[in-house]
């Protein structure tokens, strides 16, 4: 293996769980929920598939309990939020931190465990291919999933009925519950989708990424991948480009530092930041653009007139 | 429940029940502690509660303790030891470098309440000791066995921040690596957390993809010892036992031991005989213990053990000259000694070191 196929092997794995928490974002954003518990559903997902990955002896379990976990999780939310029509971004931080308080409780007695890692899985010819097959071909499932959903949550929204139903409502909630489209529902599954990403997304961290649990590991990747979706101007091609962008920045200056670059490590460590920003500030030049895209019921509380 | 601990101590203090710290020596005291990681974090922290625990044994009903943990450092550490400060603590215990202005700034304000901070120099009040260990002793020991073991002749080092205990460190490594290799390289990458696993492992894989196969860090998590296991390259632990994550692969771990200098200062403010101090302890103190030498041949063994013996007796000293700079130009003359003052604020690197330290 070549030292360019191992960089990019190790910026995936630093992309997956920001992709794959960012794409479960986007869905719930685009129906017009905003949850900003992504962190605290991510933490929950790496206790859970840690802790089933321990107790069964099966990483694979352990994956998708931590799915599981996280779409629990973030039925609390759905609740608060949809049921009891509570504030959204008021419940979204109160579930960041119960998330990484309940998880620190859960995970009590796994630290300091060495953890099972989820096994790749060599896809059949493809994985020959030379330099391509070795990086994109023979990684692990959650990496494959990641990747799927880009393109399944791409389909859904833009090509499927049910996706122009759920951007209805994002766009705005009365018309939609007017013309007889069950919002809450829609939401509910919107939310639990968003939960579910998260959690793969923390399982990643657990069984894949750094194969241990430790309090707080998720360490505010849930946060990059709330802005990734901004940044990505809430479509799926998008978040996928940022995700990689970031972990490829992010990764290519711990290579330059490697390497003996004179640049000043500080500088070195804030450009994932700053490439975000600045990508961010060519986006909202175009104003239109961005308006567009963004789901006009954003964070907005609905309630059904009867 | 570590929140509802605090949250009893604030009761307990609103209920008017604390009293304040006398000279004349008390019955009970309340110890407390702030961490800047979480105490699971099986590194810094976690070591310094270890500590905290010892002394809970030691003294039992003498003795009551609240911490905090994951309290960044900065802004949030000063509102976190104002409420502290306001719960009744006797003695508050702030366990990181970036808590050195806050505790200063609060310590002030709270004139009758001792407070001890980790690894800083500033001591603005009476009321303000310091302590640290000298952890560089244990990294000549590993850059002696560094060198020893590489096969490629060169280490990767996965720093936090460019403060001078962790620049100690650095150049310690390095001396006791050229004491047996006066060509070998290091190659030092900042991660500027001193705790995010994922961002730890990054680095460790970066390091060994740039050819390294010996790696040490000064981060928290145990996630570079995995990678290192992962690809069958050696490590070092850091602060605690790390072997659980590498039985191959670690040849030592520098572990910290505050449980000791823990017991000492509260039983001080027990008896009323505290007094501001700075403690600098290392091996011969017991506040710098090296993990048992494993997966190296006898004689890397043996010179190890030899080092750590010389260092604990104070026959050697890490920093003894002749020693350059990294620009060429001479810091300590043949037979030198560095003053302790002088390492405190240690802010260049030794010759060698291929990097480029962050100002």
């Amino acid at each position: 293996m070549d030292m360019t196929q191992a960089i990019i092997l190790t910026i995936i794995t630093a992309a997956t769980p920001l992709l794959l928490a960012a794409i479960g974002e986007l869905v719930v954003e685009r129906s017009g929920v905003l949850n900003l518990g992504v962190e605290g559903m991510m933490i929950m997902g790496a206790v859970a598939a840690f802790a089933i990955a321990q107790l069964t002896g099966s990483a694979g379990l352990g994956a998708i309990g931590g799915l599981v976990s996280g779409m629990l999780f973030s039925l609390l939310f759905g609740f608060l939020t949809l049921t009891l029509v509570a504030n959204q971004v008021a419940t979204g931080l109160a579930l960041t931190i119960l998330g990484l308080g309940l998880s620190g409780m859960i995970g009590e007695s796994f630290i300091g465990l060495p953890g099972l890692k989820l096994a790749a899985i060599e896809i059949p010819l493809l994985s020959d291919i030379p330099f391509i097959g070795r990086v994109l071909f023979s990684q692990d499932p959650i990496f494959y999933t990641s990747i799927i959903a880009v393109f399944g949550v791409s389909w859904f929204l833009f090509k499927s009925r049910a996706g122009l139903r759920l951007r209805a409502i994002g766009d705005n909630h009365s018309s939609a519950h007017a013309l007889g489209i069950n919002v809450v529902r829609t939401r509910y599954l919107a939310v639990m989708f968003g939960g579910a990403c998260a959690g793969l997304a923390g399982a990643h961290l657990s069984i894949v990424y750094t194969p241990q649990w430790v309090e707080n590991m998720t360490a505010g990747r849930g946060w990059i991948a709330l802005a990734l979706v901004v940044f990505a101007s809430w479509r799926p091609g998008r978040a996928l480009i940022g995700a990689y962008l970031f972990g490829a920045v992010s990764i290519g200056q711990l290579f330059a530092q490697s390497r003996g670059i004179g640049i000043p490590s500080q500088l070195l460590s804030a450009l994932p930041y700053l490439a975000t920003i600045a990508v961010l500030v060519i986006i909202s030049l175009n104003r239109r653009m961005t308006l567009i895209n963004t789901p006009a019921s954003l964070g907005k509380s609905f309630v059904p007139e009867r | 429940m570590k929140k509802t601990l605090f949250l009893l101590a604030a009761a307990t203090a609103l209920a008017g029940i604390a009293a304040p710290a006398n000279a004349q020596g008390m019955d009970k005291v309340k110890a407390c502690f702030i961490y800047v990681g979480p105490v699971g974090d099986f590194g810094w922290s976690y070591q310094h509660d270890q500590g905290r625990l010892y002394v809970e044994e030691k003294l039992g009903d003498k003795l009551e303790t609240a911490y905090l943990e994951s309290v960044p450092e900065g802004a949030d550490s000063e509102r976190a030891l104002e409420r502290f400060a306001r719960s009744g603590c006797n003695i508050i215990f702030t366990t990181s470098f970036g808590y050195m202005d806050a505790t200063n700034k609060v310590a002030k304000d709270f004139p009758d309440i001792k407070f001890e901070h980790a690894t800083g120099y500033k001591r603005e009040h009476p009321n303000v000791a310091t302590y640290d260990s000298k952890f560089f002793q244990g990294r000549y020991v590993i850059g002696q066995i560094a060198a020893k073991m590489s096969k490629t002749g060169s280490a990767g080092y996965i720093a936090s921040f460019p403060i001078p205990e962790v620049v100690q460190g650095i150049n310690s490594f390095m001396l006791g690596a050229q004491s047996v290799n006066p060509e070998f390289k290091l190659k030092v990458v900042w991660v500027n957390t001193w705790f995010d696993p994922g961002k730890e492992a990054d680095a460790a894989k970066v390091l060994l993809d740039g050819g390294v196969d010996i790696l040490t860090q000064h981060t928290d998590s145990t996630a570079p010892m995995q990678v290192a296991a992962e690809r069958g390259a050696y490590a070092f632990g850091q602060a605690s036992e790390m072997i659980a994550f590498g039985p191959n692969t670690q040849l030592t771990s520098i572990i910290d031991e505050w449980g000791p200098y823990y017991m000492e200062r509260i039983t001080a403010v027990l008896e009323g005989t505290w007094e501001q101090q700075a403690t600098w302890a290392g091996m011969a103190e017991g506040h710098v213990v090296m993990a048992p030498y494993t997966n190296m041949p006898d004689d890397v063994k043996a010179m190890a053990e030899e080092t750590e013996a010389k260092i604990t007796s104070g026959e050697f000293h890490p920093f003894t000259g002749p020693i350059k700079k990294q620009d060429g130009s001479e810091w300590l003359a043949e037979g030198q000694v560095a003053e302790d003052g002088e390492l405190a604020g240690l802010n260049f690197y030794v010759a060698g070191i291929d990097d480029q330290l962050p100002q």
